[in-house]
């Protein structure tokens, strides 16, 4: 009984950073252009990290 | 200037007046301007890195950047520049056409955000719910039942609260008006279920409803996100085609300046430079230079007209040939453009507004089903007198017809269809649109840009000589007007080693090259020939002569859209009667009609098309209008249902139902078998969702329902009606040969049409 009280608000949390991260993904335009995501990881500029 | 003469201020090219782009660009914070082009030929990862590689490398440009699903570029650029940095012509250099596309006002879409945001709320809700509920169901001991129930409640409250309210404020806006609508019964069954059930939380009673109450509301709100996204993604598609009408025009200035002006602002009187390939802007009258005008968007005429001094022009004409000085006669509101959409207005109110199936579904539903909770709640009070059961027994009833099934019932299929028209090159603004499609039985095609491609076609090609059709080609070649065109494109192979000393193209008249001592000309026959006697003359033949000598002959029509004949078999075969009805002159309207076997109406003036539409409608018919020019745009809106190749004027764009993207006119026919097919399955799907509460409902009176009931039988329904709706889909691979290609083709066609 008493495992509830740790083990539902850990579930629960869980859920909701996953909807947090949606909602935040969603309103920073990451949905916009699907396509466009999937081909840009092919054509990155190999810039070298600056030193 | 001279009376053919091309003005040296005036440039041959049409080539995208930085004015314009300035006109069409928005400020944007950080000193920024905003512009966005549609690039139609962007496809893969490597087209993202060239087009913004060059942009960024223009001077001022703050950064560009590419969106590939809807082919479109953002550029920001700095606001103290003079003039915009050349993007189009930049992206020409690298491969890339591109036109200017609206920047909208509302930058994102505001209500599909909302639902989005809401679904992912009801549907975090709905799952953590759902595993209370399970354990409760699985035989949860009285103190965890009545913690899992609380837990419940307080994620279903701000669940409700905030996912709740598309649903809550459109009933609210149905009930002010004394109306009601499907989201009355969803609003009521959705909250009596959650307060029912806090009671019921609050008094340690067994049974709660806080699953049935989000979950619904999530099932609701998927059908409700569909619905909107394949509206959207219609608009936005049709919006990006390229616009037909003028934005801007350059005017000359008392002080002999010139200024690029919008639209809005020319008023009559104004002197304004058109130049080969411009559009005119608003009604006005030539008063120097010659040309020849494509009317075929706004009268349906397939034969280019000339334009001389004191010629009238109609806005939206296109001028092929040559620069023309035009004075302004109308200003914009008085155009025949803004006639046209008066009339437009005119036809709409005219029309008999069209219920949604899903609205005339629920108005007859509500009230059924809320006196069905009513007489419940008096039956139990009449025979048990115990107030707490009986509307526990009501609420219970209230839920189980909550209409989940019938709320998805008609969006899910229409989606599907939508989709299936998508992927063959039609967009659909909406689902109503698809319902009225499906009940036509008369079809009124107009003739040019709809039934015919529009452009001209030389006629017996091979029947020519060869080497007078590469001489003629040559020429042709230096020329924009549509019949070199036509010329060009069939001798195309073997031009290229002709070469002239001199080539001039004489508006109105001709083309005209010097190769040598001899002067080739290629144009009307009065003037190509010293001597016209004995020629077969008609507007539509040009003739090629070597100082004033015949040396061939060259006959053009208009040809048939890929598809057009077999289209009007398929259609007749249907049982679907089909006009043709032009604003083009008898012999040509006729010669096509005859040839589809079809009747037709030739000479119509746009008012008369309308008139023609709405007289049949009163007759009866729900007619389906296929139109492109401006002309078509009062008949499309009277129409019981209207379509339009993208070709077709901006307006008439807007008011069609469908627009279809592809050259082949096949998607008439099909776009009315999947209306078709859509609708069946629209109506299996609404008889199995009353046959579920045929079921359901007498269960739910006699009280035997709970909340695991509820769900079982809700979750049930819902899939069993999006199962069905998806059938739909599975119907495609007959359609196979159809859909090939279709990726190419709404690429193509979304280049400019000019």
């Amino acid at each position: 009984m008493t495992d509830y009280f740790y083990l539902i608000p850990i579930a629960i949390g869980l859920g909701l950073c996953g909807l947090a991260a949606f909602l935040w993904s969603f309103s920073s335009n990451q949905y916009d252009d699907l396509q466009g995501a999937a081909e840009r990881i092919l054509h990155q500029d190999d810039t070298p990290l600056s030193h | 200037m001279s009376c053919c003469g091309t003005g040296s201020e005036l440039s041959m090219l049409a080539a995208t007046d930085p004015r314009e782009i300035l006109l069409a660009s928005r400020p944007i914070a950080g000193n920024l301007r905003q512009t966005d082009l549609s690039v139609p030929d962007v496809h893969c990862g490597a087209c993202i890195h060239t087009v913004e590689k060059a942009l960024s490398g223009l001077e001022g440009v703050n950064s560009a950047r590419v969106n590939l699903s809807t082919k479109r570029v953002t550029i920001k650029w700095r606001a103290d520049l003079d003039t915009p940095p050349e993007f189009i012509e930049t992206l020409r250099n690298a491969g890339y056409e591109a036109h200017l596309f609206e920047v909208d006002h509302e930058a994102k879409d505001a209500t599909l955000s909302e639902l989005i945001r809401a679904l992912a709320v009801s549907g975090f809700a709905a799952s953590n719910i759902m595993l209370f509920s399970v354990s409760v169901w699985s035989g949860a001991e009285p103190a965890t039942r009545d913690l899992f129930h609380g837990l419940s409640a307080l994620i279903a409250l701000p669940t409700l609260l905030y996912a709740g309210r598309p649903f809550f404020r459109s009933a609210w806006q149905a009930l002010r008006h004394g109306r009601t609508n499907m989201d009355v019964p969803i609003s009521l069954g959705v909250s009596l279920a959650f307060g029912m059930s806090l009671y019921e939380t609050a008094t340690h009673g067994p049974h709660a409803y806080f699953d049935a109450s989000v979950s619904l509301l999530f099932f609701l709100l998927i059908g409700r996100t569909l619905d909107h996204m394949m509206r959207e993604r219609a608009r936005v598609a049709v919006k990006g085609l390229a616009r037909l009408a003028a934005r801007g025009a350059l005017v000359q200035q008392a002080d002999g300046s010139q200024t690029y002006l919008p639209v809005e602002e020319i008023k009559p009187g104004m002197t304004i430079l058109l130049a080969a390939g411009e559009r005119v802007p608003v009604d006005a009258v030539v008063t120097q230079g010659l040309s020849e005008l494509d009317v075929s968007l706004v009268t349906g005429e397939s034969v280019p007209q000339p334009a001389q001094p004191g010629a009238d022009l109609r806005a939206g004409t296109l001028n092929l040939t040559g620069p023309l000085m035009i004075t302004a006669s109308a200003a914009a509101n008085g155009s025949f453009l803004a006639e046209m959409l008066r009339m437009m207005e005119a036809a709409e109110q005219g029309r008999s507004a069209y219920r949604r199936i899903a609205d005339r579904a629920s108005s007859l539903y509500a009230p059924v089903v809320h006196l069905t909770a009513l007489l419940t709640l008096i039956g139990w009070m009449f025979v048990e007198g115990d107030w707490h059961h009986a509307i526990t027994i009501a609420v219970a009833v209230l839920i189980i017809t909550c209409p989940c099934a019938l709320g998805l019932a008609v969006p899910m299929v229409q989606v599907v269809a939508a989709r299936r028209l998508f992927e063959a090159g039609i967009m659909i603004k909406d689902g109503g649109a698809l319902e009225r499609l499906a009940e036509v039985d008369t079809i009124v095609f107009d003739k040019t840009g709809t039934l015919t491609q529009g452009n001209p076609r030389l006629v017996d090609a091979d029947k020519i000589d060869p080497a007078m059709l590469n001489l003629a080609g040559a020429i042709a070649a230096h020329s924009r007007h549509p019949f070199s065109r036509a010329l060009a494109s069939v001798a195309r192979a073997a031009t290229s080693s002709i070469t002239f000393d001199v080539i001039a193209e004489i508006p109105g008249c001709g083309m005209e090259a010097r190769m040598g001592s001899n002067m080739l000309r290629l144009g009307r026959p009065e003037w190509a020939l010293d001597c016209v006697a004995g020629a077969d003359i008609n507007a539509s033949s040009v003739v090629l002569s070597r100082d004033g000598k015949r040396l061939a002959d060259f006959r053009f029509e208009d040809s048939l859209r890929a598809g057009a004949a077999d289209s009007v078999t398929e259609l007749k075969r249907d049982g679907v009667a089909i006009e043709v009805v032009s604003g083009d002159r008898e012999a040509p309207v006729h010669a096509l009609a005859a040839s589809l076997g079809v009747s037709a109406f030739a000479g119509v003036l746009p008012g008369g098309k309308a008139e023609h539409v709405a007289d049949l409608a009163k007759a009866g018919k729900k007619v389906l209008m296929v139109g492109d020019g401006l002309n078509d745009t009062p008949a499309l809106m009277a129409a019981h249902a209207s379509m339009a190749p993208a070709t077709a004027a901006d307006v008439g764009r807007n008011a069609a139902d469908l627009v279809f993207l592809r050259d082949n006119l096949e998607a008439v026919p099909l776009a009315i078998a999947v209306s078709r097919e859509a609708q069946k399955l629209v109506r299996q799907n609404l008889a199995l969702a009353v046959g579920y509460n045929f079921i359901a409902v007498p269960i739910a009176i006699l009280g035997y329902v709970t909340p695991l009931v509820a769900a079982i039988a809700m979750s049930g329904s819902s899939i069993v009606v999006v199962a069905n709706a998806l059938r739909l889909r599975g119907r495609r691979v007959s359609d196979a040969k159809r859909d090939t290609d279709t990726k190419n083709s709404i690429a193509m066609r979304m280049e400019p049409a000019e």
